[in-house]
This record gives C-alpha cells, structure tokens and sequence, in this order.
C-alpha cells in the first residue's frame, strides 16, 4: 500500500519557479544547430550533387534532346521523339520480359528466405548471429566475379553438367538461359530479402503465435492469419530491394543470360555504347527510374518502418 | 462453489461427475538435454475439480508456468500423463485440447479489431462470421467493453486489454480456462478489482479457472484451493486456511504469509526443545532428535511488560528487548529480542497491552494452539 501512495505523488509534475520558457533563446538554439548539421554533411551533399544530382539532370535533359547524325545528342531540339519511340514491339517485348523475370526472382527469394527468416528469427542470439554472418558472406567477394562463378559452374564444362552426364542426362546446359538469370538474380539478392524478413518476423511476439493455437487455430491458419499479416511490412521491403536492382540487372543478364534474354539493363547499355541513341537511351533510363522511384516511396511508406 | 451453483446458472443439463477438469499424474518437464538439462517440473501430482478456482503460486522459475502451459498444450510434457475431463491430452496440440488461456501481458492480435480479436477462436473453429460475431459481441458486452468493438488494443488501457484477453478465451467455452498471472501488468487498485471481478465470473460460468501467481494475497484471496510450487515440485495443495495454519514446510509456512521460524529439536510426540532449553508443548509427527522449525506467525503473539505473562501461557513465552517498533495504523510491528533470535511480532493498535518503544523490556507469549512445526 505504501509504495502504491508514494507513486501516486511521485507522478506529480515538477514545476519548478522561474525556469519559464525563453523563445528567442531556443530558436538560436535551433538555428545553430542547423548550421552544425549542414556543415557536418556538407561532404556528402557535395559527392551527391557531383556524381548523382548533375548525372541524373544530364540523362533527363538528353531524354529529351535529338539524336545528331554522329551519335551524339543535338542540345537545341527537345522534343518526346524518344519517349513516343518506347512504345515499339521490341522494346515492350524486353520490358514484359524484365518485368516477368524480376517479379519471378522476387517470388522465388520470398520464397526461400521466408522459411529461413522464420527460422533465424526463432534461434537462440548466438545461432542467430552466426546465420546473420552466412548471409552475408557472399558480399566479401566482388558482384561480378560471383557471376563468373556461376558461369563456370553452369556452362557445358561445368561441373553441373559434368554430373548431369554422368547420371545418363547427357551433356546439359543451362548458361545462356533465363533460367541461368533468374538463378544469378536470385543468389544475388536473396540477402536483401532475409534481412528485411528477418528485421519484420523477429519483432514479432511469439505468444501472439501461441496464442492463435489456443484459440483453435491450425500450424497454417496461425501463419495465415497472424505471422504473415504482423510480418507484412518486411515482405513488402524485402520484395521492392530484390524487385528493383532484377529489373534494372546489367552484369547477371549480361554474364549469364544468351541473346534471347536481353533485359532493359542490358538494352539501354546498348543504347548508350552500341547504337549511340543517347536521347532513346536516357528517355528508358528516366522512365525506369520514375517506375523505381514510385516503388520505393510504396515501400517507404509500407515497410520502411521496419528497417 | 457447490455444484448445484453451476447447474443452476448455466441452464444447462450439467452432471455433477467425479471426474477431474484436470489430473496431472507423475508428470515432468526437463528442458535441453544431457548434463544441461533443467527439470521445469518434476514428478508433479495435481487434480483440480471442475468448477473449481485453483491457483498455482510458487517464486518464479517454480515450475507454475510451464505446468500451465502443458496444460495449454504449448509445451509437451517429457513424461507423466495429463488428462482434461478423463481424456489424454499429453501429446494434443493446444488448437486439438477444450482449453483456452489468458496469457501474460495479454497477446492481443495487434491487427486486429477488439471485435476480431474476440470472434478469433470461433473463427479457426468454422463458426461463420455472423454468428461468431454476435457471440463475440455477446462476450464484450459481459466484459463491459461495449462499443470498443472496431477499437485496435493499442487503442485499449491495460484494463480494458485485459477484459479483451479474458472475452477472447471465454467465447470459446472453454472446459478449462487458464490464466498466467493475468493481472501483473495493472496497477494495485485495478488488480484489486479485477480480482473480485475474476471470481464472480468464475462463479457465474461455473469453468473451472488455472490461475498462475506469484502474488500470495492474490491467490489466498480468490482460490478454492491453492498449489505451491518450488523448484518444480508440488511442495502443497489445499485451502488458504490449511497453507496459512498448516504447512508442509518451512518454505510454505514461509511464503505464505508471514512468519517467524524458530529452531527446534523434537524431543517427544508432544514436546520440542528450543535452542535455549527451553521446553514447548508442540504435537508433532517426527521422531525425536529431528532438527525442526516451530513456526509463529506474528499476529498470533502476544506482546506485553515484563512478568505480565498470563499464567496459563507462562510455558510458552519468552523474555526479550523490543528492537523496532513500526506504527502501521491499525497494528504494531515489533521487532523482538529474545537472546538467540529476532521475533516478529504483531500487536493491534487497539486493545493490546500498552505500546512499546526500541529498548522496553517485554514479554511475549501465544496460544499453544496457533504453534506448527515444520521439518525441512
């Protein structure tokens, strides 16, 4: 009973006498602090604007400039030629392609690293940390060689087909396919779909798990009903960091994948270096990146939360 | 509760049977494995009668949870066997047992609508959703949440989250229903009422409630009858009044309520021989020479000024020096010297004889009725 009163009193707001707000005081307080924070990110705004902000406005203005007979760009005629010309069969045909094979990689991730997240979640701490370590082993070594690797490793030499040889399949190949890509996309990112999941399900409390099974649910309906909703906002990020990088692919399409697979990463670096269309090279270029930039905000707005 | 409270309020054609809602026989808990192993719980024995209120109090880390959890279902127990109504339910996943739990700090649904989270069970059970509605709604109104239904528990005090856990358990009709320290979260004035509302439902449903403390007030307040647990075992079972004024042990007789535990060695079927000789009349069923504790509780001595000792107690007094005395408003706690021990001692503000100061020489003596002795 005793403590109970004294809580009670303690809950009491100090006010102190003469400690009265002074306005004029605070706000220079604030504006100092302003100017320190501008100075401490001063570097960084400048690397920014030097190497993203200048690039980023140069592809949006040659977006809209005229291809010159020379492969350049003629600055003095904007017009929406390129953006009208995106709208070509060739060109739908890649984009329809990309967009299957990124959203393919993204359900084939999802599915692989949802069973495992679950799983790391439920670890003890140490388990957990070494798991954390295996994921992210693979980024000690260079995006690119990683997918040399894999070139090795599926070509007609390789040992895949080796095997498959000798288990009476006969000499198999799977390099130059698109299944080779998705398989280099989803090795590639699948870490940028655990780690989100992982963040999201550990949060959850397991009790709520619990207690779906004592109200009557099934092992699925408690995953259904519970653990997949509560876990939404890491799905949600985890899909938009693989979904994004698949779409705009360039080295994995490039390294893996044969004619027949091109991607719109690989296209607009021909664009650029081949077919010196810089204008119908940058117009894709900006498009795809408005149609990232609008999945990102979805993916600050919903799952940015958990990260 | 009788049986005849339940039929009656229930309404419905209840026989009175002899089966226990529960029957724990032998049952284990060892977690991990090899020299790491934790026994949880070892070798426990327990029946609790349908209807009943039975509380499960124990320190923490006694066991009291997990055994509640086996009986939800959320662990499995590594041997014995646990019955619910005569049925072997052991190995049964909790969705499988008629059993429903309250748990600690409520596990609400975070997204989920009070409404939602209340029609939950009925819901994985195939109840379609107008009826598990109106039988949810049915379950807030008894709760007092009326209109919280499109509410999120966030939305919710600690109160209010609590009626929502205990609705959400109770619109399944459970057969069991168990509840893990369901009231720690509130503050002592709302503990305080939800204790005395817990009880009155329990009487009305006429379930028979689990109830996991670690609050002795608390379960000698709402129990029909109490378990105390310690280190896994089962150390008691029975009624307030049997753990208050006849304990097992020193560690009941200890944490129930409040004692003092004077050493003592038995010298007869009805004497003991305390450290300074002296002798006490106290009934005992240990061989002599065994090492035991006379337990006195506080308020059942008697405090007063030197050679003032009624001559019908003067066997069983002791002469000492008041060390602390503490005015709680409707009592005196003194704090006693006798040579070799401190005794607590609890006087009522009225009617005791005189009040006393650090440093009074006194006397204290008590009934030879409200003595126990109590081995280990």
């Amino acid at each position: 009973m005793a403590a109970v009163v004294e809580r009670d009193e303690i809950d009491v707001e100090p006010f102190i006498e003469g400690e009265e707000a002074t306005p004029e005081f605070e706000a220079a307080n604030i504006a100092q602090e302003r100017r320190r924070g501008l100075l401490i990110a001063l570097p960084a705004y400048l690397y920014l604007i030097v190497f993203f902000a200048i690039p980023l406005v140069t592809v949006v203005v040659y977006s809209f400039a005229t291809r010159d007979r020379f492969g350049g760009a003629d600055l003095t005629r904007f017009n929406l030629d390129s953006y009208l010309e995106l709208n070509d069969e060739l060109i739908r045909t890649i984009i329809v392609r990309s967009a299957g094979l990124a959203i393919l990689t993204t359900l084939i991730c999802l599915a692989i690293s949802y069973p495992f997240a679950y799983y790391m979640a439920t670890r003890s701490e140490t388990v957990r940390n070494v798991m954390l370590v295996f994921v992210m082993i693979p980024f000690w070594t260079n995006f690119l060689v990683r997918n040399y690797a894999w070139y090795v490793i599926l070509g007609t030499d390789g040992p895949l087909s080796r095997v498959a040889e000798f288990l009476g399949f006969g000499p198999t190949r799977i390099l130059f396919t698109q299944a080779a890509v998705v398989l280099g996309l989803v090795y590639g990112f699948l870490p940028f779909m655990i780690l989100p999941l992982y963040a999201s399900i550990e949060r959850i409390d397991g009790r709520l798990l619990e207690a779906s099974r004592d109200l009557y649910a099934t092992g699925f309906q408690s995953f259904r009903h519970v653990l997949w909703p509560l876990s939404l906002p890491g799905v949600i990020a985890g899909s938009i960091l693989v979904f994004i990088p698949s779409l705009g692919a360039y080295v994995t399409p490039q390294v893996l994948g044969g004619t027949g697979t091109t991607m719109l990463g690989s296209y607009i670096v021909t664009q650029f270096l081949t077919a010196r269309n810089l204008p119908f090279g940058a117009a894709m270029s900006t498009v795809l990146m408005v149609f990232m930039l609008a999945a990102t905000i979805v993916y600050f707005r919903k799952g940015g939360r958990t990260l | 509760m009788t049986e005849a409270d339940v039929a009656q309020v229930d309404g419905e054609k209840e026989v009175a049977t002899t089966v226990d809602a529960v029957a724990i026989r032998g049952v284990t808990k060892r977690f991990g494995s090899g020299e790491n192993a934790v026994v949880a719980v070892d070798d426990v024995d327990l029946s609790i009668a349908d209807g009943e209120f039975f509380a499960m109090l124990g320190p923490s880390g006694c066991g009291k949870t997990t055994t509640l959890r086996m009986i939800a279902g959320l662990e499995f127990p590594t041997s014995g066997s646990l019955k619910i109504f005569g049925d072997e339910v052991g190995t049964l996943p909790p969705n499988k047992r008629p059993v429903n739990t309250v748990f600690q700090n409520y596990a609400l649904f975070p997204h989920m609508t009070v409404l939602d989270n209340v029609s939950f069970g009925l819901r994985m059970q195939g109840v379609d959703k107008a009826t598990a509605s109106s039988r949810a709604g049915e379950l807030i109104d008894l709760v007092q949440l009326s209109g919280m239904e499109k509410r999120r528990p966030s939305q919710l005090s600690g109160g209010q989250q609590q009626r929502v856990a205990l609705a959400r358990a109770l619109v399944n009709r459970p057969k069991v229903l168990l509840l893990d320290e369901p009231l720690g979260a509130l503050d002592l004035k709302l503990r305080q009422e939800m204790q005395l509302e817990l009880k009155s439902l329990q009487r009305e449903l006429g379930v028979s409630f689990v109830f996991v403390t670690h609050d002795q007030e608390e379960a000698l307040t709402m129990s029909d009858r109490i378990a105390v647990m310690h280190d896994g075992r089962l150390l008691q079972v029975g009624s307030a009044e049997e753990l208050y004024e006849r304990p097992v042990n020193r560690f009941v007789a200890d944490f129930i309520g409040q004692t003092n535990l004077i050493e003592a060695t038995v010298a007869d079927a009805d004497t003991i021989v305390l450290a300074n000789g002296s002798k006490v009349l106290a009934p005992s069923e240990y061989a002599a020479g065994t090492q035991v504790a006379m337990s006195l509780r506080p308020e059942a001595i008697s405090i007063g000024p030197r050679r003032t000792v009624p001559a019908e107690h003067r066997a069983d007094s002791l002469d000492g020096v008041v060390s602390t005395a503490v005015y709680l408003g409707h009592a005196l706690d003194y704090h006693v010297s006798v040579d070799w021990i401190d005794l607590e001692v609890r006087a009522p503000a009225v009617g005791s004889h005189g009040r006393f100061r650090p440093g009074d020489e006194v006397s204290v003596w008590w009934d030879r009725s409200s003595n126990w002795v109590v081995a280990e």
